[in-house]
């Protein structure tokens, strides 16, 4: 067989599955968010294949789901949530991840003892981190009592996810010690290609560290920084594992997620048509920060 | 200035090696927290004693009636493992092509595979809960392997195609110089030195696969639930059984610590699409 056929029937298998897999559901849920689609009604029970597709008479019904989430007050509620969370858990898990990363890099001192315990939190998984910080933040025999027991009693009796901010505390801090050691050693691989003479140059010119670090390292790990903020935003924004497993979204909808929300609308109200609708307003961002990630990622090759 | 330079300087690294220490301690707390749990009696974890008579009983416990993790270990393995032997050798071929050759509309191909792995995964969930209840495989394995696949092809596709990247080209022109097929080749020159790189890539898979949570909550609910989703499961008229769930998680997590060490510095590049080298 010659190559200029071969080629293309190699990658064929791997873009069908792709297709099927990710693309078919994407556009599927596009359809389903302009439909009243609820799983618990006889009409939409019935299987995809016998299920009376009514074209287009509706048309004034079409954007019902959009429009109902206009005023939709838990919506509001979710994306506000999912705001406050990316926000906090992006700047602090790079910034975290800068300082830690600056202190174990080539030059740094202590470097190769720790980073093979980097390694570790981002190797878990985050069901199972929810669940054991949970455990963690138990208010009568949790670790974190007994932490502040010792150290600040007056804070010791807190009930950290029965109380509203201290459960978003909560969830940013499990999400920070899922994500920081990883970005730790992402960045450390981005200083490794920081030129030292670079460095020296600037040191013998008697800049001090800061004045080092401002003009000669951050400028060249600036790709990598960037790589690291646009990825863990993406994953910020579609937060659910630890929403399910620490918080459940609670106290009342205080740590759900927009992620959470759309879940919980699909698979405990059945609302198929509206779940997708909300979908479309995680989907659409995400489209333009993998956009963004492409960009950062292809620009340096 | 009241101290010397070099006073200075030491009271700088014991301040850096004091950051990292605290760093490392409240790496390891968590994950200790969870080990320390599984050795105890019911009674020990309510008390906050650092010693306590460990004891095995719970990795016994789990095992037995009602919790059967066993099932739950089983179903987590063959999920994993057919996600990845069905992912993998199809992410190679089209790593191979994507690597040796120029294909129309090459980039927007390649492209779109890799910004998948962006699209969250409640929005695949949606249509496929629906065509899985209508073709009645939900709580399947099968059906969960064949979402999972959503998750772990652009993964593959992109590692792989790294590991191609870097084999010289020029082994493959002497073995067709001296007249061996394109098939030949493949099977006899780019497999074998592929090799390590595509086990790498399937490691990974297998840790993405095997601690994926959101497609198996919602698609299982009784015979195909997986590890991460059974940790539910260890609930008593009493509350929640920390003890057991502990246990459970020693067996989630020891695992993936081994695989993830193994593949230590392709573990990073993994996830950012080789963006750091």
């Amino acid at each position: 067989m010659r190559d200029r056929h071969l080629k293309y029937l190699f990658v064929l298998p791997a873009l069908f599955v792709v297709t099927a897999t990710a693309i078919w559901p994407l556009s599927q849920s596009f359809y389903l968010s302009f439909r009243e689609w609820k799983l618990n009604r006889a009409r939409d029970s019935k299987p995809l294949w016998e299920y009376q597709y009514d074209g287009l008479e509706n048309i004034a019904y079409l954007f019902d789901n959009y429009l109902y989430a206009l005023e939709d007050d838990l919506l509001w509620n979710s994306i506000r949530v999912t705001s406050i969370f990316t926000v906090a858990s992006v700047l602090a898990s790079v910034g975290l991840a800068l300082g830690l990363a600056l202190l174990l890099a080539p030059g740094g001192k202590f470097r190769l003892t720790v980073r093979t315990l980097l390694i570790l939190p981002f190797a878990m998984s985050p069901a199972l981190i929810g669940v054991s910080w949970r455990f963690m933040f138990q208010p009568d025999f949790g670790l974190f009592k007994a932490f502040f027991d010792v150290l600040i009693p007056p804070l010791a009796d807190m009930d950290w996810l029965g109380d509203t901010t201290l459960a978003m505390v909560a969830l940013v801090g499990s999400d920070v010690w899922h994500w920081t050691p990883y970005l730790t050693l992402v960045l450390i691989g981005g200083l490794a290609t920081v030129p030292q003479d670079a460095r020296e140059a600037a040191m013998i010119d008697g800049a001090g560290s800061w004045r080092v670090f401002m003009d000669v390292t951050l400028p060249s790990i600036l790709p990598v920084l960037a790589v690291c903020l646009v990825l863990k935003t993406i994953f910020s924004l579609k937060m659910f594992d630890q929403v399910y497993m620490l918080t459940n979204g609670g106290p009342g909808n205080s740590t759900q997620t927009l992620a959470h929300y759309i879940y919980f609308n699909g698979f405990k109200y059945y609302n198929m048509g509206y779940a997708s609708a909300v979908s479309y307003l995680l989907v659409i961002p995400m489209f333009g920060l993998t956009w963004i990630y492409m960009k950062l990622v292809f620009l340096k090759k | 200035m009241i101290f010397s330079r070099r006073f200075t300087q030491q009271l700088l690294d014991l301040l850096q090696f004091l950051i990292i220490l605290v760093a490392a301690i409240v790496i390891l707390v968590p994950i200790y927290w969870i080990v320390s749990g599984a050795f105890k009696q019911q009674v020990d974890i309510f008390q906050l004693k650092l010693l306590f008579t460990p004891t095995l009983e719970n990795f016994k416990i789990i095992f037995q009636d009602p919790y059967h993790l066993e099932e739950k270990l089983l179903n987590s393995t063959l999920i994993a493992f057919f996600t990845v032997i069905i992912a993998i050798p199809l992410a190679t071929m089209a790593a191979y092509s994507f690597s040796r050759f120029r294909l129309k509309g090459e980039r927007i191909m390649f492209v779109t595979i890799l910004a998948t792995q962006f699209v969250p995964a409640v929005v695949i969930v949606l249509p496929f809960f629906i065509l899985f209840r209508d073709l009645g495989i939900l709580d399947t394995r099968l059906a969960l392997v064949l979402v999972n696949l959503s998750l772990i092809m652009p993964f593959a596709i992109w590692m792989i195609k790294g590991f191609m990247d870097s084999i010289p080209i020029e082994t493959e022109e002497a073995a067709m110089v001296d007249g061996s097929s394109r098939i030949q080749v493949i099977i006899n020159v780019v497999v074998p030195m592929a090799l390590p790189g595509v086990i790498t890539a399937a490691i990974f898979c297998f840790i993405l696969a095997w601690n994926e949570f959101l497609f198996a909550v919602i698609i299982t609910t009784n015979k195909a639930v997986t590890l991460p989703v059974g940790l539910s499961m260890f609930h008593a008229e009493e509350g929640v059984l920390w003890h057991l769930i502990s246990a459970a998680g020693i067996m989630i997590m020891m695992p993936m610590f081994v695989l993830a060490t193994l593949i230590q510095k392709h573990f990073v590049q993994g996830m950012t699409m080789g963006a750091v080298r």
